[in-house]
């Protein structure tokens, strides 16, 4: 049986009854048995995935209503809660922590069965783009396991690009769902702000972070919105698409579309083999009767620092629960002061949320808030009022989803200005509440070249048919593994 | 110049749900922690999920105290850590970033005197702490997180009282005007409590917290008013110092903390999109807001002629007044007034007393007419009264039961007339040249009849048989 399938084609099959469910997900349990010890994409798996399986299949066989999934086998980044199921955030403080409720999408998805193969590898927290930062060990590149995945949803992208399952949830906050799809050549969405409800992710950025799918295709990208969009009561920052069908007219091309080209995205620092990739998939797109035209959103430059001021000041107060007393606990509060009890609790956490902890504590404090956080937040206005404005002359906007091509592990850790910098192209649109997409375009050097289109607010369908347009040019070699 | 300045923190207790869940806003009945679920536990992964019924109530409550309302408000994120703090951040509100909590500036008037109101907030309480053990040294803390998310209104004034009489009469007006609007039971334990600012003459501003009742805050700032001047009076110098109430030693003690030190690193709270509160939400409002308080007086007094003190008490306490709304008639509203504020007040003067009464409007509809009808003497309606209070029986059972009717049968009334006359010869001649004394026969007859002669009744046969 062929698992290397995407997650509508995985639909049609069981529907043609070519396939059983029970089947391909032994199978695929199978692959994480066989490729997980190399790759560490999986913290934790689900012994019963097998047995639900068979469940779908006896449901099929005895013609009740199934969900539009079909027994799908889905894997979702550990910082998305599942009910009864640990969810650690890969750090070491939530060990122990598992959920008594279920995350919004969970609940959707399982109304529309999917299966829940495990929990997958991040960095800790959410914090970083490499998942070097968890608390479990890096997980590795499918493409080369000398390298990072990319993250924080590294664990995500390798599990997709690994077929240890055929769609993942992540979370991306400042492209973490956008940076390891584009190293492990997988497709990754970031939606607008609110489209998808955060309820049951823990947060980190709570203001501009979303979970958003990582597949193989952009078609499956546009189909798990389907399921997993729309108003929540439990989450107030919920947007309602009006029962959008991202599926529908995703094949409707992009003749006559303007597209920006972000020049703050293709300057100084970029790999030339990336920059030759967009410029390629920029001729494509144009061939394709779309319109090109470069464009300036100069706020772009200080957008990184901005993305760390602001992410910190929420950082630092969302973590602030993680205090030993409810998660973590380990050792007697007796003899303790309660300040010193939690400086001594707080170790539990890594090198990186540390440093944005303390940074946390620092940015948004009297005294410095005008000129950090405050500061933050006036880059954030006027990038968003510049982008709009962009958005008033162009239908999309295009750059590669990172400017450099994945780097080895242990690279770059001890480097973080350096890490920081390779959010660059992804941060402005986690800022602005705009949607973007990372498309897989190229391979060099063995090494995945991903592309991002930015879109409008709202506007994700069309982002989707853009997207959908520009993957039907690229073909890509198979992944190594 | 003493300058007091409160900061008033009322739950609104009469809403169904805490501010950000659907745990219920009365936690008091509830076993420790079992009034709980993932978003006010705080839990990962869980998001606030605001009650719109809340800021309507604390909007009203805005409204009520005049204070100015703005187009949209917001909430903001107070950090600190704290055991009762599930989220070691607590969401509340701030206009240092422009007017976007609940309530801008407003007046109230305490008599004469104009108070101002500063802002009016809305935020989330914490859970409650309770230390047990019999020393410092052995001290538990538990912490019971019933309480964590109950919705909280704080009312912050300008330093305009100069004594504790005026900071009582503002919290009498207060808890009252809360009751009336139907958003807060002031009676409930907990659910008011205070922080003052006081400063004296000369003096730095000394800020009292922990304060549990509106009774305390009195006391408090008399004290802390006492304690400064008495330094004073000696040269010393009053530092500016956050100090604790110990409602124990009715003392307030200077705080180890460096509550002034915290760096609250305020911000907008993400989970919370803006509120819009336009004036089509404003003028629904208004129109749902029960009549205030000096309005009833108003036409408790003009309508009804009812004097203006029995008005003032019956307009302020929300349960005399509703009692009285729903058992008045144009006729009979003098007599029911009366009823509730004479005979009523001391039957149901706690909070449990009012909670157990059995009393129903009707009853008191119907002790008025007879009274009015002279067919019970206003003695035996009390005591018809107390029995109601107690078991809540149809006033005629409770009449015939108790043998409360009035004597109506005229000659019965004489034969009793005639035993009193014999029986006090003396009186009965000094009546006869001094009025006054006929009162004292009025009486003997009454305790003859056991109140239930009408009075009226009694006085004119007398005065007949003695002439």
């Amino acid at each position: 049986m062929n698992i290397k399938i995407s997650a509508l084609q995985f639909t049609r099959e069981v529907k043609s009854g070519n396939i059983s469910v029970e089947d391909f997900i032994a199978k695929t349990m199978e692959q994480i048995h066989n490729v997980d010890d190399k790759l560490h994409a999986f913290l934790s798996l689900n012994e019963k995935a097998v047995d639900q399986a068979r469940e779908i299949d006896k449901k099929i066989k005895s013609g009740g209503k199934i969900g539009q999934c079909f027994g799908m086998p889905i894997s979702i980044k550990d910082n998305i809660c599942i009910k009864d199921t640990k969810t650690t955030c890969a750090s070491k403080m939530l060990e122990n922590f598992i959920a008594p409720y279920d995350a919004t999408v969970i609940t959707k998805l399982k109304q529309q069965d999917a299966i829940f193969v495990g929990k997958v590898n991040l960095d800790e927290f959410a914090m970083g783009l490499s998942t070097e930062f968890s608390a479990y060990g890096p997980s590795k590149n499918p493409w080369n396991t000398d390298y990072v995945p990319g993250g924080s949803s590294g664990g995500s992208a390798v599990s997709v690009s690994a077929f240890e399952c055929v769609a993942s949830l992540g979370s991306d906050t400042g492209g973490s769902v956008r940076n390891p799809a584009s190293f492990c050549s997988t497709v990754g969405y970031k939606p607008t702000y609110g489209l998808i409800s955060r309820y049951g992710l823990i947060s980190y950025a709570n203001s501009i972070e979303q979970i958003g799918p990582l597949t193989r295709t952009v078609e499956d990208a546009a189909f798990m919105l389907n399921l997993i969009t729309g108003v929540d009561p439990n989450d107030n920052t919920t947007v309602d698409n009006n029962n959008e069908d991202y599926l529908k007219d995703i094949n409707s091309g992009i003749q006559g579309k303007k597209i920006g080209i972000i020049k703050e995205m293709i300057g100084e620092g970029i790999d030339p083999s990336v920059l030759s990739a967009t410029k390629d998939a920029i001729s494509k797109l144009e061939g394709l009767g779309a319109i090109c035209e470069e464009i300036s959103l100069d706020m772009v430059k200080y957008s990184v620092a901005a993305y760390y001021a602001i992410t910190a000041t929420e950082a630092g107060s969302n973590l602030a629960r993680y205090d030993n007393l409810r998660y973590g606990y380990d050792f007697p509060v007796e003899g303790y002061e309660f300040n010193s009890y939690i400086e001594k609790a707080r170790k539990k956490l890594g090198p990186e949320v540390t440093r944005r902890m303390i940074l946390g504590g620092f940015v948004p404090s009297s005294g410095h808030a005008g000129k950090y956080f405050l500061k933050a937040l006036k880059v954030k206005s006027k990038l968003t009022r510049q982008i709009n404005d962009a958005f008033k002359k162009f239908d999309l906007l295009i750059s590669p989803t990172v400017p450099i091509l994945p780097f080895k592990i242990g690279e770059k850790i001890n480097d973080p200005a350096a890490l920081f910098l390779i959010d660059i192209n992804t941060v402005t649109a986690n800022l602005t509440g705009k949607p973007a997409i990372s498309i897989p375009y190229a391979i060099s050097n063995g090494l995945p070249i991903g592309i991002q289109l930015i879109a409008n607010s709202m506007d994700d369908k069309l982002l989707l048919q853009a997207a959908y347009a520009l993957e039907k040019t690229v073909k890509l070699p198979e992944v190594p593994i | 110049m003493t300058k007091i300045g409160l900061e008033i923190h009322s739950q609104l207790t009469k809403l169904e749900s805490k501010l950000f869940c659907s745990c219920k806003a009365n936690y008091r009945e509830f076993e420790p922690n079992t009034n709980i679920c993932p978003i006010c536990m705080g839990l990962p992964g869980s998001l606030p999920r605001l009650n719109q019924k809340a800021v309507e109530k604390a909007t009203m409550i805005a409204m009520a105290l005049n204070c100015s309302t703005p187009e949209k408000i917001a909430f903001f994120r107070k950090n600190y850590f704290y055991p009762d703090l599930p989220k070691n951040f607590q969401i509340t509100q701030l206009n240092i970033y422009g007017d976007t909590s609940v309530g801008g500036t407003g007046v109230i008037l305490v008599g004469e005197k104009k108070i101002h109101i500063t802002r009016i907030q809305l935020e989330e309480d914490p859970g409650r702490l309770i230390y047990e053990g019999s020393s410092e040294k052995n001290q538990i803390t538990l912490v019971d997180y019933n309480r964590a998310g109950t919705p909280l209104v704080e009312i912050v004034t300008e330093p305009d009282f100069e004594n504790p009489k005026e900071v009582r009469e503002f919290l009498n007006i207060l808890s009252d005007l809360l009751e009336n609007l139907g958003v807060s039971d002031p009676s409930l334990e907990g659910a008011m409590r205070a922080d003052a600012n006081v400063s004296i003459e000369g003096g730095n501003k000394v800020e009292i917290k922990n304060i549990g009742s509106f009774h305390d805050l009195e006391k408090a700032v008399h004290f802390e008013i006492t304690r400064q001047q008495s330094l004073h009076s000696r040269d010393i110098p009053i530092i500016q110092e956050t100090r604790h109430w110990d409602d124990k030693r009715k003392i307030t003690i200077s705080s180890r903390s460096k509550e002034e030190d915290l760096d609250y690193r305020y911000f907008l709270e993400g989970d919370i999109p803006w509120v819009r509160i336009g004036n089509e939400v404003k003028e629904k409002l208004k129109s749902e807001m029960p009549e205030s308080i000096s309005s009833k007086k108003q036409r408790y007094v003009s309508k009804y002629n009812i004097p203006t003190q029995v008005a003032d008490v019956l307009s302020s306490d929300k349960f005399y007044s509703d009692l009285f709304e729903d058992a008045h008639t144009k006729e009979n509203a003098k007599e029911v007034a009366n009823i509730i504020t004479t005979d009523l007040m001391g039957l149901v003067d706690t909070r449990e007393k009012r909670e157990s009464s059995k009393l129903k409007p009707i009853h008191l509809k119907e002790i008025a007419n007879l009274i009015q009808s002279g067919k019970i003497a206003r003695t035996s309606a009390k005591n018809a009264l107390y029995e109601i209070v107690k078991t809540g029986k149809e006033l005629s059972n409770v009449i015939s039961e108790l043998d409360l009717g009035n004597v109506s049968d005229e000659s019965e009334l004489l034969q009793i007339i005639e035993s009193v006359i014999s029986e006090e010869p003396q009186a009965v001649e000094q009546a006869k040249s001094n009025p006054q004394t006929i009162n004292y026969l009025v009486g003997k007859v009454m305790q003859k009849t056991k109140g239930k002669a009408d009075p009226n009744v009694t006085l004119n046969l007398l005065k007949k048989k003695i002439q």
